[in-house]
């Protein structure tokens, strides 16, 4: 096992298996000769050369839809998007052609959408977004948004290896800052296994990507309260894993979701649907969310932490659960 | 004022044989020709008689471009074939009783009656499922292209639009990739003049479309798309460029839509005398006057063929019809792929 950051394992899921599978080839902006804009890629080009590691012209479009064709082909590409933000260009070959073909022509479309995705860093509206939610609404999409190193290997080497389109959210804000020890051999993480990040017996959190971590650090004052928190990191959304959400609630008997996306039909409306269906009986509490509010992200670092949910936020939710 | 090339008509049985097609060939290209044009004429009948849903779509004029570009295929090439073009389906060997249940949504349709009309292709002929979305399918053609380049496969990728959808940015952005990775793929427009209701003044400001392949750095050329052999010329050469490594051609077919953009629309914002002027120019009256004049297509010929043809249409309109609607217990079967789904000719 070595240390590896976020980032890292990134890039060593992707070149474990560019060098165990020809066919797969990485394609998008400033990926080949800069080794991409957040240094995922670095050194790529050099092992894999230019034709597998292909800087594309600025055009989402082109690049998403060329994956598709690609992978008709028998290709396993992934593409980057720069940020997260600009796969709104690419909208229509995900949703339109990527994810029906397989339904309604009988054709596999084996895609990989790299997805820089998240704020923290003052990247104003375009570079900050958390846009999983709009494509967990799309059937043919799945949707995977790792928050550890591990699973930022194991994952990448499943959508690979998945013959869907795949849409991976790497969270920035996790990039450098976490790091973990992951496993040198290839493995892959099952898509739609949520994963226990910390069991608790008073309060279930269900949260994603870098909202994991705080979630962690809010549980630890709770646990000074004396209330015991379970952490449930859902590593995917689509599909996601609703029986281990279930369990966890059954055990706690009350909920919060949190994510850094915005409220209004963010994914964890659907998780506190779900809940309401199948384990109304079993709350001792009304649910609760803590997401951004209804507004783009912001810039200036007073507005952004008064967006992304901060740690105080998640402690004052918690709080509130126990006490009812 | 026009910068793409201007295709010369073919003229003899000699310019013929020299593009490399015998006697069979082209009497093969007419049957084709005739079974695109009877499976929707037969297809606007079944719409008439409520038995097929939604809206029906022709490609009435268009016969010789669809054909003529799918003669010069090669069996690995691939395409992405649009709603006007029934000839290359029919020239790729599709078998018209499916089109029929395609038509009618019915079980044995290539889409199991999850999509409708030419909204089909049949993979392991190398053909790819267009959606609405028209120009979106000029990427995936690309895609197709850059893998084959990747593989350094000698197979050209060709990909089906029309003057609509060239104002759209899909179009630009995959003749971009395509353009200056000097990728295999021949885009091929299917000029029929009229994107439902609007002309082509605009659509585009440039004369033809083809113009524009200069900007993107690969040759234009229009040919006349009512002119089966001319087009067949053009289509050969730019996929035999394509496959030397010569990169892209933007090959525009000139036709007139001859019908409305579907069939609940008459039409009526077309000038009659364009309709007059293009009938002269009807693509199959127009060859089957050409093979009686150069390779003696007798009247026995002819009717060998034209009763093979009719045949052949009723047989798999009675198929089509035995054919039964989709369970809808299946219905969200097959949102995803499983690994055998890769088990394709691509995938090998």
């Amino acid at each position: 096992m070595a240390e590896l950051t976020y980032l890292q394992a990134i890039s060593d899921g992707l070149r474990t298996e560019m060098r165990r599978n020809d066919k797969v080839f990485l394609i998008g902006e400033d990926v080949g000769v800069y080794g991409g804009a957040f240094k995922v890629s670095l050194g790529f080009q050099e092992e894999f050369g230019p034709w597998r590691v292909i800087d594309a012209p600025l055009a989402e479009t082109a690049i998403v839809g060329a994956c598709t064709g690609a992978a008709i082909m028998g290709m396993r590409p992934v593409a980057e998007m720069q940020f997260a933000d600009f796969i709104s260009c690419a909208w229509d070959h995900l949703v339109t052609v990527a994810a029906k073909q397989r339904w309604r022509a009988g054709t596999a479309v084996p895609i990989v959408v790299r997805l820089p995705s998240g704020g923290g860093f003052s990247g104003g509206p375009f570079h900050s977004q958390n846009p999983e939610s709009s494509f967990a609404h799309i059937p043919g999409l799945k949707c995977v948004c790792p928050a550890t190193p591990e699973d930022a290997k194991g994952l990448l080497i499943s959508a690979i290896e998945d013959p869907n389109p795949v849409l991976y959210f790497e969270h920035k804000h996790l990039y450098r800052r976490i790091k973990a020890e992951v496993p040198e051999e290839r493995y892959t993480t099952p898509i739609g296994k949520a994963r226990i990040h910390q069991e608790g017996d008073d309060i279930t959190v269900v949260t994603w990507g870098a909202m994991v971590y705080t979630a962690e650090e809010a549980a630890q004052q709770l646990d000074d309260d004396g209330v015991s928190v379970e952490i449930l990191d859902l590593r995917t959304i689509l599909p996601w894993d609703k029986a281990a959400v279930l369990e966890s609630v059954r055990k706690t008997s009350k909920l919060l979701v949190l994510h850094e996306d915005t409220h209004t039909g963010g994914f964890g409306a659907e998780i506190v649907a779900s809940v309401a269906e199948e384990a109304f009986e079993d709350l001792d509490a009304p649910v609760r969310r803590i997401t951004a509010p209804d507004c783009p992200v912001p810039f200036a670092p007073p507005l952004e932490k008064a967006y992304i949910p901060q740690v105080e936020d998640v402690v004052k939710g918690l709080r509130a659960l126990a006490e009812y | 004022m026009a910068i793409a090339r201007e295709a010369e008509p073919v003229g003899s049985l000699t310019d013929a044989k020299e593009a490399g097609l015998d006697r069979e060939d082209l009497l093969g290209i007419y049957r084709n020709m005739l079974i695109t044009r009877g499976v929707e004429e037969r297809g606007h009948i079944l719409y008439r008689q409520g038995k097929i849903p939604g809206s029906f779509y022709t490609g009435r004029g268009n016969e010789a471009a669809s054909t003529g570009v799918a003669t010069a295929m090669g069996q690995e090439d691939v395409g992405t074939p649009l709603h006007r073009d029934m000839g290359v389906h029919i020239t790729r060997g599709v078998e018209p009783w499916k089109i029929f249940a395609q038509y009618m949504g019915r079980q044995d349709g290539p889409t199991h009656g999850r999509d409708g009309n030419v909204h089909m292709a049949d993979q392991q002929l190398g053909m790819i499922a267009m959606v609405s979305h028209l120009p979106a399918m000029l990427p995936v053609a690309v895609g197709c292209a850059l893998a084959f380049r990747i593989r350094e496969e000698r197979r050209v990728a060709v990909a089906w639009f029309g003057e609509g959808a060239s104002a759209r940015g899909d179009t630009h952005e995959g003749m971009t990739l395509a353009g200056t990775r000097k990728l295999p793929v021949v885009f091929v427009c299917d000029n029929n003049q009229w994107a439902y209701s609007t002309p082509t003044h605009l659509e585009f400001a440039t004369e033809h479309v083809a113009d524009r392949a200069q900007a993107y750095g690969f040759e234009g050329v229009v040919v006349d798309g009512t002119d089966v052999l001319a087009v067949y010329r053009e289509a050969k050469r730019a996929i035999e460029k394509a496959r030397n490594g010569g990169g892209p051609t933007l090959l525009e077919c000139l036709t007139l839509r001859m019908e409305g953009h579907a069939v609940h629309d008459d039409a009526f914002y077309v000038p009659k005398v364009m309709f007059e002027k293009w009938a002269e120019n009807d693509p199959i009256e127009r060859f089957r006057t050409w093979l009686r004049d150069n390779v003696d297509m007798t009247d026995e010929d002819e009717e060998e063929i034209t009763g093979g043809v009719k045949k052949l249409l009723n047989d798999s309109l009675k198929r089509a019809e035995e054919s039964p609607m989709p369970d809808p217990a299946d219905l969200t079967k097959g949102v995803y792929a499983t690994p055998e789904d890769l088990d394709t000719p691509h995938h090998k």
